[in-house]
C-alpha cells in the first residue's frame, strides 16, 4: 500500500540525470550520475545513499517529476543506509508520535495550520489574519521530516492519519474544505509527497504565501513600505512546490523589500543545514552555512527571511551574528502593516 | 489552612535567599537574622510542623512568620514553577492563623488595632488626614478625571506628605484633572491583607469602593505603590474594578509636553525598584523612562535591580511594626550601602515607605553628606522650568 | 545547658545563639530522608576566632559540634545525631582574596558557590571555579570537603582536587593552616609540604572546623558550547565516555538518563561542555570530540542530537536548575541521591542496577554520572524524589536508598557523603587497618569525641 510513484524506464531512459548532476553536495559528472542513479534503481549500494544531504533539491531538478530524491529515501530505509544515528532517529520518533489527544473544534476560514508548531500560535494574530482558525499539535504533525532520517515507512504509517485527524476533527464538522499551511513542509506533503506515494487528501491546501499575498492586496492602503535589502532563506520543501516561488517576490514586492540578487538563491539555495547537523555531518554544514551567509552579508540584507521554523533554529543566530535580522516571512509583512 | 497543600512541597533549596545573579542575600528577614528558619523555605517547614502540631503556638514563631515583609524575592526566584506563585499568599494564610487564634507579635496588634480604631496605624484623627494639602488649593473629588489617592503615610507621615505634595505639584503643574477625598479617605489596607487580618481588610476594602463608587470614581492615581497594589489586584474580587496606575506611570505619559530644564551641575541619581511596583506588578521600566527624559540626569543602577531589587524592609507592616529589626545587616541599610557604592548622589524612590526606611537607614549608616532620598515627582519637580 | 549557652551568647552575641524550638525543629532536619535529630543549640560564629573558643568551650564541658555549610549535603551529615550544637557556618562568607596569576582564591567557608560565581562574574570575568549543581547557597567549604564535582570536573578532578589549602579550628581548638600558607604568604598548593588536607576531607565533620578555603580558578572563555551524545546501549557509554574524555578539552562531562520526558526513556545522553576563546577554536574542539567517537557514529549506534538555541542555553547554565525540580516530582519536596564513586567500566552495571533497584521499589530514579578527570573515575547518581508529607513514600525512598548503597558497594563503588547507616556499610567493607588507621587520628585530633559524633563509627 501506499507504493512510490516513481517509473524505472524514465530513470533508464534519462539523458542529463540533473538530479545528481545539479546536486550541490555531490560531485558527480555525467557517467558517475549515470552510475549511481542505476544503482539506486537496481537497490544496489551507491555512495548517493551515504553522501546525500536531504535538501529535496533533485525533487526540484529533475525534469520529469520522477521523484529522484524520494526513491533515494526508499533505498536508504531498504539498505539500512540510515542518514541520521539510530538512537537520534528513535528519539525524534518519539518527540514526534501522535499523542492521541487531539480535541474535536469548530473552526472558520480561514483555517490556519500550524502542524506541531504550536509555539508559533503568536504569529497568528492582527488585521493578516483577522478572524482566523488555528489547528496544529502532533496529531496534525504533517511527517515530512522523516524523509530525512531515510524513513518512508513511517509518512505511509502515520501521514493517512494526520489527515483523517484533519479533515474528521475540524473540516468536515465544520464545512471546511481549504486549510491554508503555514509552513511550505505541510503544503508540499498534501500536494506532493501525499500524491506521491498515492495518499488521497481530501481538502485543498493552500500556501501561507499565497494566502498573503491576498490578505497584503486587500490591506494594501495599510501597508508602509520597508525599503530594505532581504535574503531569502528557500526551505527545502520549497523544492517539492517551486510553483509557489512567484508569491515570495510577489509579497516582497507589495512590501517594498528587494530580494537582491545573490547567488545561493532561487534554483542555487543552499540548505540550511540543520538536517546536516544531526546527520553528524558538521564540517559540510559550518561550509554550507558559511557559504551561505557570506552570500547575504555580501549583498548588504538586511533581513534574512524565513519561511521554516527549523531553518530559522539553525540559521538566526549566525544570521544575527553577520548583522541580519532573522524573521518569519509573516512577521516581516506584519512590520510592513505596522502590526 | 490555604495553601497548606503546598508547604511540604518546598525543598529548602534556598534559591528564594538570593537574587537571580546569587551575588548577595535578597531575603531581608533571613539577611537580618540569618537563622535557616527565617529563610522563606525555613517559614514553609514551621508552618507545615505547626499545623501538624510539631511545633506549638507560641510568640517566637508568630515573629518569624511576621518578620517576613512580603517582598516577592521568593516567589521571583523560586525554581519550582507549580507553587512558586503561592508563596506569599501561603505566609499570608499562615499568618491569618496566628490572627485567629490571637498570636501576633505585639507590635504588630498595635498596628492592626489602630487600623481599627483609627483608619491608620498613626492612631492620628481622621480629620488631620488632609492636612498635607493645607494651602495647595487641591480641591476635593466631584468627579474630575483621576482621584489622587494618597495613602496613610502619605496623609500623615512626614516624609509622605512631602511626596503627596511633589506629586500634587506636578499634576497640578501639568493641568491633570484630579481631587482627593481628603478626610474622607480610608486605609487601603495592603499591609492589614499581608498581615493575615483578611477580615480588616475586606471591610476596608468595601468601604473604599462604596466610597469609590459612590464618588463616580473610575481612574485612580496612587502616591504609594501598596495602594497601587491592593486597588488594582485585591479590589476586584469585592467588585471594585478601577483604572489604576501609580503615579511615575501617570508622570511618564505627560514628560512629552513638560518643560524641563538642566540642573547646575550633572546629578548621579539610582533607582530603588519599590516591590509593590516592581516585583508585584512587573512594572520596572516606567520609571527609568522618567528619570531618563530628565536633562542632565545620569541614570545608574545598582547590581541588584529590577527583579532582583533588594526589599527597603518596610514591607510586611514593618515600616510600622519594626518585627524586623535595624542593625547594620538591616535591609535598608544593606541598601544604602549598595546604593552608595554606585557614587550616586541621589537615591530615587517611587514608595514613601521605601522613603522612610531608606532615610533612616541613611542617618544610621552616616551616608548623609554623600547620599540622599528623593522621590521621584520630587526629582522631575527639580527639573521643572 | 544554660551555662552553656550564656557561654556562647558571651561568644558571638544573642542574636547568634538559640535554644528556641523553630532552630531546633529546623536544624534537626534536611530535605533527605534521615529521620531529625535535634540539636540543642544552634550558633552561628562569624570569625575563626569565635569558631575557636566555641570548639574551646565544647571540649570544656564535652558538648558535641556539628558543622554545618548549605544544609544541603542531603544525606543528613550536618543533623547531630547525639545532640549538641550546630555551627551554621554561613555568617563567615566573605571573599577574601583572588591571585589572578595563579588563578585562584580565598574563602572563608561559609561563602556559597552561588556567590563566589556572581563576585567572579563582575570583579574578575576571566576566571570561575567550578561549581556543582547544588543550589547556590550551598557553601564552597561543604562542597569541597566532601570530595564534590562539578561543571568542571572533567578538567580539574574533583572539588577535593582543587583546593590549595586551609584554615582550620582543630577539634581541641588549635588553629592550624594547611599546605603553602603554612610555610609562606601564598595559599598556591598543598605541594610541597606533607599534605594534611586529608585529615579533613571525607571526614564528614569530625576532625575539624575549616574556617577559610583557597581553591583554584579556572579560565571563564567567552564562547562556550554543549554537544549531547545519545546511545540507547549502556554498554557502549564507558568507551564513549573514556574516549571524550580523553581529548582533554572538555570541562564538563555528564552522562544523564531518565524515564521522563518520554523521549528520554532507554536513552542514555552523555553532555559534553567545553569553551573556547574564539570560534574556530570551539569548532577545533567540537571536531576533537566528534571524531573521537567516530566509530559510533558511523556505526549509527551514537550520534549528537540537535539541539534548539533555547535548549543549549539551559545546559550552558551553572549551576542546573533541574537537580532541585526534581525533588518536586512527587510533589513532596522529598529529594535524596546516591552518588556512587566508582570506575567508568561499571556505567553498564550500575546503570541497570538502578533500573532493577526502581522496579523491585515501585519508585521513580533519576541516573547519571559526573565525569571525574580524564574518565579516572565517575560519581554515577542514583536519584529519588518523595513525598516528606506521605511516611510510606519517605520509606519507600530509604529502603530504595539502603539497596542502592548495598548493590553500590557490592559492584565496588563506594558510596559519597554517605550518611550514617550507608558509612556503617562502608566499614564493613573497608581494610580493618584503614579503619583502624581513621579511628587512631580521630583519637588524636579529637580526643573527647567532640565532633560530629556518631559519624564514621562501627556498629
Amino acid at each position: 500500500m501506499y507504493e512510490l510513484k516513481y517509473d524505472a524506464e524514465i530513470c533508464a531512459r534519462c539523458e542529463t540525470f540533473d538530479c545528481l548532476t545539479r546536486c550541490q553536495y555531490m560531485d558527480l559528472d555525467l557517467e558517475a550520475a549515470r552510475e549511481e542513479r542505476q544503482r539506486l534503481l537496481d537497490g544496489e549500494d551507491s555512495l548517493v545513499l551515504s553522501e546525500c544531504a536531504t535538501c529535496y533539491a533533485c525533487e526540484e531538478y529533475c525534469p520529469h517529476g520522477n521523484h529522484p530524491f524520494y526513491l533515494i529515501v526508499e533505498r536508504q530505509e531498504e539498505r539500512q543506509a540510515w542518514p541520521v544515528p539510530i538512537p537520534l532517529t528513535k528519539q525524534q520518533l518519539r518527540i514526534m508520535e501522535p499523542r492521541g489527544e487531539i480535541q474535536p473544534g469548530e473552526v472558520t476560514p480561514p483555517v490556519i495550520n500550524l502542524c506541531a508548531f504550536s509555539m508559533l500560535a503568536g504569529c497568528i494574530r492582527g488585521k493578516l489574519y483577522e478572524g482566523a482558525s488555528i489547528i496544529s499539535g502532533r496529531d496534525i504533525f504533517c511527517n515530512i521530516m522523516w524523509l530525512h532520517f531515510g524513513k518512508n515507512s513511517v509518512i505511509r504509517e502515520r501521514l493517512p492519519r494526520v489527515i483523517d485527524n484533519i479533515v474528521s476533527n475540524y473540516l468536515e464538522p465544520s464545512g471546511v474544505d481549504e486549510l491554508i499551511c503555514f509552513h511550505d513542509e505541510c503544503y508540499g506533503t498534501y500536494t506532493q509527497l501525499a500524491p506521491a506515494f498515492g495518499i488521497d487528501v481530501p481538502f485543498k491546501p493552500v500556501h501561507l504565501f499565497e494566502y498573503l499575498v491576498e490578505r497584503l492586496g486587500e490591506l494594501k492602503s495599510e501597508i508602509h513600505r520597508i525599503e530594505a535589502k532581504v535574503a531569502y532563506q528557500r526551505p527545502c520543501s520549497s523544492r517539492l512546490i517551486p510553483e509557489t516561488e512567484h508569491w515570495v517576490d510577489e509579497i516582497f514586492g507589495l512590501i517594498g523589500v528587494d530580494r537582491v540578487e545573490r547567488e545561493y538563491d532561487r534554483e542555487n539555495a543552499l540548505c540550511c543545514a540543520t538536517t546536516i547537523r544531526i546527520a553528524q555531518r558538521d564540517n559540510l554544514a559550518d561550509d554550507v552555512q558559511k557559504r551561505n551567509l557570506d552570500d547575504m552579508e555580501a549583498v548588504g540584507a538586511k533581513y534574512c527571511v524565513f519561511n521554516c521554523p527549523a531553518c530559522m533554529m539553525g540559521l538566526s543566530g549566525p544570521a544575527a551574528e553577520r548583522g541580519m535580522t532573522p524573521i518569519l516571512m509573516s512577521d516581516l509583512c506584519q512590520i510592513a502593516l505596522g502590526e | 489552612m490555604e495553601h497548606a497543600e503546598i508547604l511540604h512541597r518546598c525543598f529548602r533549596c534556598g534559591y528564594c535567599k538570593l537574587p537571580g545573579s546569587f551575588q548577595d542575600l535578597n531575603c531581608p528577614p533571613y539577611l537580618k537574622y540569618r537563622f535557616e528558619t527565617y529563610a522563606p523555605g525555613g517559614r514553609m517547614w514551621l508552618l507545615r510542623a505547626w499545623l501538624d502540631e510539631e511545633i506549638e503556638t507560641i510568640q517566637r514563631l508568630a515573629e518569624i512568620l511576621f518578620s517576613c515583609t512580603a517582598c516577592g524575592n521568593c516567589v521571583e526566584h523560586c525554581v519550582f514553577p507549580a507553587f512558586k506563585a503561592d508563596l506569599l499568599d501561603a505566609f499570608t494564610a499562615g499568618r491569618e492563623e496566628l490572627v485567629n487564634q490571637g498570636v501576633v507579635p505585639d507590635a504588630v496588634g498595635r498596628y492592626l488595632r489602630a487600623i481599627h480604631s483609627h483608619g491608620n496605624p498613626y492612631n492620628l484623627p481622621k480629620a488631620d488626614r488632609a492636612r498635607w494639602a493645607d494651602g495647595l488649593g487641591i480641591e476635593r473629588y466631584s468627579g474630575q478625571e483621576y482621584l489622587f489617592y494618597v495613602g496613610c503615610p502619605g496623609s500623615y507621615d512626614e516624609r509622605g506628605q512631602q511626596m503627596a505634595r511633589a506629586v500634587a505639584g506636578l499634576l497640578q503643574k501639568w493641568g491633570v484633572d484630579f481631587g482627593i477625598l481628603g478626610e474622607e479617605e480610608g486605609c487601603d489596607g495592603n499591609e492589614v491583607r499581608v498581615l493575615g487580618e483578611t477580615g480588616l481588610f475586606e471591610q476596608l476594602a468595601r468601604e473604599n469602593i462604596e466610597k469609590f463608587e459612590a464618588a463616580g470614581v473610575q481612574k485612580i492615581v496612587t502616591l504609594s505603590p501598596h495602594g497601587f497594589d491592593a486597588i488594582k489586584n485585591e479590589y476586584p474580587r469585592f467588585g471594585g474594578r478601577f483604572e489604576t496606575c501609580h503615579y511615575p506611570q501617570l508622570l511618564a505619559g505627560l514628560m512629552a509636553k513638560a518643560e524641563l530644564r538642566r540642573r547646575n551641575g550633572p546629578l548621579r541619581v539610582v533607582f530603588h525598584d519599590p516591590c509593590y511596583l516592581g516585583r508585584h506588578n512587573k512594572d520596572y521600566l516606567t520609571p527609568r523612562a522618567v528619570l531618563g527624559a530628565l536633562p542632565g540626569l545620569e541614570l545608574l543602577e545598582m547590581d541588584r535591580a529590577m527583579a532582583d531589587a533588594l526589599c527597603c524592609g518596610g514591607g510586611g507592616g514593618n515600616s510600622f511594626t519594626d518585627v524586623l529589626g535595624g542593625g547594620a545587616d538591616s535591609a535598608s541599610r544593606v541598601r544604602v550601602r549598595e546604593a552608595a557604592g554606585t557614587g550616586a548622589a541621589v537615591l530615587a524612590v517611587a514608595c514613601p515607605k521605601c522613603a522612610r526606611m531608606f532615610e533612616d537607614a541613611i542617618k544610621a549608616e552616616d551616608l548623609e553628606d554623600e547620599l540622599r532620598v528623593m522621590d521621584i515627582a520630587e526629582l522631575v519637580q527639580e527639573h521643572c522650568g | 545547658m544554660e551555662e552553656i549557652y550564656q557561654a556562647l551568647v558571651r561568644i558571638v552575641g544573642a542574636a547568634y545563639v538559640s535554644r528556641d524550638p523553630e532552630e531546633r525543629f529546623i536544624y534537626a532536619r534536611d530535605p533527605g530522608t534521615m529521620e531529625p535529630c535535634e540539636p540543642d543549640l544552634v550558633v552561628m560564629p562569624n570569625s575563626t576566632e569565635e569558631v575557636r573558643q566555641i570548639v574551646l568551650l565544647a571540649n570544656q564541658m564535652r558538648i558535641p559540634v556539628v558543622p554545618m555549610g548549605g544544609g544541603l549535603v542531603l544525606s543528613g551529615l550536618t543533623r547531630p545525631l547525639k545532640g549538641g550544637m550546630v555551627l551554621d557556618m554561613k555568617r563567615m562568607n566573605r571573599i577574601l582574596e583572588v591571585d589572578e596569576m595563579s588563578r585562584s582564591v580565598l574563602v572563608e567557608a561559609g561563602a556559597s558557590q552561588g556567590m563566589l560565581q556572581a563576585y567572579l562574574k563582575k570583579h574578575h570575568p576571566g576566571l570561575k571555579h567550578s561549581i556543582p549543581d547544588a543550589p547556590p547557597i550551598a557553601t564552597i567549604a561543604g562542597n569541597v570537603l566532601i570530595h564534590g564535582s562539578g561543571h568542571l570536573s572533567a578538567t580539574g578532578g574533583f572539588h577535593s582536587d582543587m583546593l590549595n589549602g586551609m584554615e582550620v579550628v582543630l577539634p581541641t581548638g588549635e588553629i592550624a593552616k594547611i599546605g603553602s600558607c603554612a610555610t609562606s604568604p601564598y595559599w598556591f598548593s598543598r605541594a610541597p609540604l606533607p599534605d594534611l588536607a586529608g585529615l579533613f576531607i571525607g571526614w564528614h565533620g569530625t576532625t575539624g572546623i575549616a574556617t577559610k578555603l583557597a581553591i583554584k580558578l579556572y579560565p571563564d572563555r567567552p564562547l562556550g558550547d554543549v554537544g549531547i551524545f545519545v546511545m540507547e546501549d549502556p554498554e557502549l557509554v564507558p568507551g564513549v565516555i573514556h574516549r571524550l574524555a580523553g581529548v582533554a578539552v572538555a570541562e564538563d562531562i555528564l552522562a544523564f538518563m531518565a524515564n521522563a520526558p518520554a523521549w528520554l526513556r532507554g536513552f542514555q545522553l552523555v553532555n559534553v561542555k567545553y569553551g573556547a576563546e574564539t570560534g574556530e577554536e570551539l569548532r577545533l574542539k567540537r571536531d576533537l570530540l566528534r571524531e573521537s567517537v567516530r566509530t559510533y557514529i558511523d556505526e549509527k549506534v551514537g550520534g549528537f542530537m540537535p539541539l534548539p538555541p533555547e535548549m543549549k542555553q539551559r545546559f550552558l547554565e551553572e549551576p542546573q536548575t533541574t537537580l532541585a525540580v526534581f525533588a518536586d516530582t512527587r510533589e513532596g519536596g522529598g529529594f535524596e541521591y546516591v552518588g556512587a564513586i566508582m570506575p567508568i567500566a561499571l556505567f553498564p552495571e550500575a546503570y541497570r542496577k538502578g533500573l532493577e533497584i526502581a522496579e523491585r521499589h515501585g519508585v521513580e530514579c533519576a541516573t547519571g554520572a559526573r565525569i571525574v578527570g580524564l574518565g579516572h573515575c565517575m560519581m554515577f547518581f542514583y536519584g529519588y524524589a518523595f513525598n516528606r508529607a506521605d511516611p510510606s513514600d519517605v520509606k519507600l525512598a530509604q529502603e530504595a536508598l539502603e539497596a542502592t548503597n548495598a548493590a553500590v558497594l557490592e559492584m565496588g563503588g563506594i558510596p559519597w557523603k554517605a550518611e550514617a547507616p550507608a558509612q556503617k556499610q562502608i566499614i564493613e567493607k573497608m581494610d580493618p587497618n584503614t579503619f583502624a588507621l581513621m579511628n587512631r587520628l580521630r583519637g588524636v585530633l579529637d580526643p573527647n569525641g567532640i565532633m560530629n559524633p556518631g559519624n564514621w563509627e562501627a556498629d
